[in-house]
């Protein structure tokens, strides 16, 4: 088995980094593949409390690295799905504590083992982003529809570019259909017209999602929820299939009437 | 420096170590220096080296993975120094300078008196925030210039794509110099000593030209100047 290695990176902070990796995992796990997702924001860990897993935590990453324990050891079962793991922060340390090549080191090894590695970058352009974009194959850049997140979002485009990490792929997240239709948020179109990059998901905004991450309930795990299935999609979209983007406009005829008249 | 022989040369400048690699091949210097410095942790503890490679091409593999094994042992690489147009190419896709000073003005406006004029630097966009062109000659862009890109240029800037980041033409004094692009929303725009910003957009997009006139910025659509 050789793993892939799919870092979520962003630049800015707050744009649903960590939200994203916790179901995008979970919706690769629920199609049957075995899926580890690897904490990188050492010393402000929030991965595991939006899986819910934070009372499981014995061993952590910086704990494998330093060689503390076993690779497996650290290695959190989520126990509502079949192969899903997780690999927690350090959250007394800093991103001092790993390098780069750490980083290379223990995705190879893991690579032996699953099918997708799953990176939560932390926000920033320094070490921590550097050690979390060593080892992957491919990179998820996330952004929210406003000009500052799509700004951060171009800077770590172009830092991956000069890194030579292979074209970078979009996720559009909170994105709110009624607010584009009314003109106050950046459209889609708009977002991809600055950052010219392939495009591999949009979530709309929905505010189950808070719940969900409150709760450590992945919104993914339902499914009914169409952030939920955004992010299916966008694990579908990952494993290779062609799947259609969600439609926001068809939303019923009244809320359409109503969003007209405005 | 008994034990290592004339591959490495370590000098103390006014911003740092310059390190001087040289007589060998890439891997084997790279292998040479790093032990260099693990032999001596306690002296290169904590230094800004600068690196000066001499001829040798690096791509952004190979320099990468010395800042990185450079920077696990504490030691910060911020220029590397090359003859090659390759290394220095990759030094300033990795964010590092390539010279140790910036150079004098006046020095820089006896360089662009020489060059002849058409020296124009070449460059596929899109440049994206972050990224910065500093030429004496004249810059072209393929692609887009985001906001929060610079481009300064000794000459003219020509931008075929959407110009929003900030762009000086004519950096050393040149107020014949111009900017054009297909769409022309610079954040800032300078030209010589002037500067302007962008009035909202109004009506459509269309290639404009900007430029000193009477010691005023104007931009003008590009059709009203060819079509004359």
């Amino acid at each position: 088995m050789t793993g892939k290695v799919v870092t979520i990176a962003s630049g800015k902070g707050g744009v649903g980094k960590t939200t994203s990796v916790a179901n995008i995992s979970v919706a690769l796990a629920s199609h049957g593949q075995k899926v580890t997702c690897i904490d990188g924001d050492i010393g402000l860990r929030n991965l595991d409390v939006v899986l819910g897993l934070e009372n499981r935590i014995v061993y952590d990453l910086v704990d494998v690295i330093e060689g503390r324990c076993r690779l497996r050891q650290a290695m959190i079962r989520d126990k509502r799905l079949p192969e899903l793991y997780l690999i927690p922060a350090a959250q007394t340390r800093d991103k001092t504590a790993i390098s780069p090549s750490d980083m290379v080191r223990l995705c190879d090894e893991l690579r032996q083992e699953v099918d997708w590695i799953i990176i939560d970058s932390p926000a920033g352009i320094e070490r921590g982003f550097k050690n979390a974009i060593a080892a992957a194959d491919r990179v998820l850049v996330m952004t929210n529809p406003e000009v500052s997140a799509v700004r951060d979002a171009d800077r770590v485009i172009g830092l991956l570019e000069a890194e030579e990490k292979g074209p970078a792929a979009l996720v559009i997240n909170r994105y709110d259909p009624a607010m584009v239709r009314r003109g106050d948020m950046l459209s889609v179109e708009d977002v991809l017209d600055l950052l010219a990059v392939e495009l591999i998901g949009i979530i709309p905004e929905d505010e189950n999602v808070i719940v969900a991450s409150n709760r450590g309930q992945p919104l993914a795990l339902d499914g009914k929820s169409k952030a939920g299935q955004a992010f299916q999609n966008i694990s579908r979209r990952l494993m290779g299939e062609q799947v259609p983007y969600m439609e926001f406009d068809s939303q019923n005829l009244l809320q359409r009437l109503l969003g007209r008249k405005k | 420096m008994d034990k290592t022989p004339s591959f490495i040369q370590i000098k103390g400048i006014r911003d740092g170590l310059l390190v001087t690699l040289d007589g060998a091949a890439w891997p084997e210097l790279e292998t040479i220096f790093v032990k260099n410095v693990d032999e001596r942790s306690s002296f290169f503890q904590g230094a800004r080296v600068a690196l000066n490679v001499g001829a040798i091409e690096l791509r952004v593999a190979e320099l990468s993975a010395l800042r990185d094994q450079l920077s696990e042992r504490g030691i910060a690489l911020w220029a590397v120094l090359s003859e090659s147009s390759v290394t220095e190419t990759t030094a300033q896709n990795l964010g590092l300078a390539t010279r140790l000073t910036k150079p004098h003005p006046v020095d820089v406006r006896d360089a662009v008196e020489g060059l002849p004029e058409n020296s124009s630097k070449w460059i596929k966009g899109p440049l994206r925030s972050g990224g910065r062109v500093l030429f004496e000659g004249n810059v072209v862009v393929m692609g887009d210039v985001n906001p929060g890109a610079e481009i300064v240029a000794g000459g003219s800037v020509i931008v075929w794509g959407r110009l929003r980041g900030v762009v000086h033409a004519g950096a050393q004094g040149d107020e014949k110099a111009v900017v054009c692009a297909l769409e022309l929303a610079p954040t800032q725009l300078r030209i010589a000593g002037d500067i302007a910003v962008s009035p909202k957009k109004q009506g459509k997009n269309q290639p404009e030209v900007a430029s000193l006139k009477d010691g005023q910025l104007v931009a003008e659509p590009w059709q009203d100047l060819t079509g004359r």
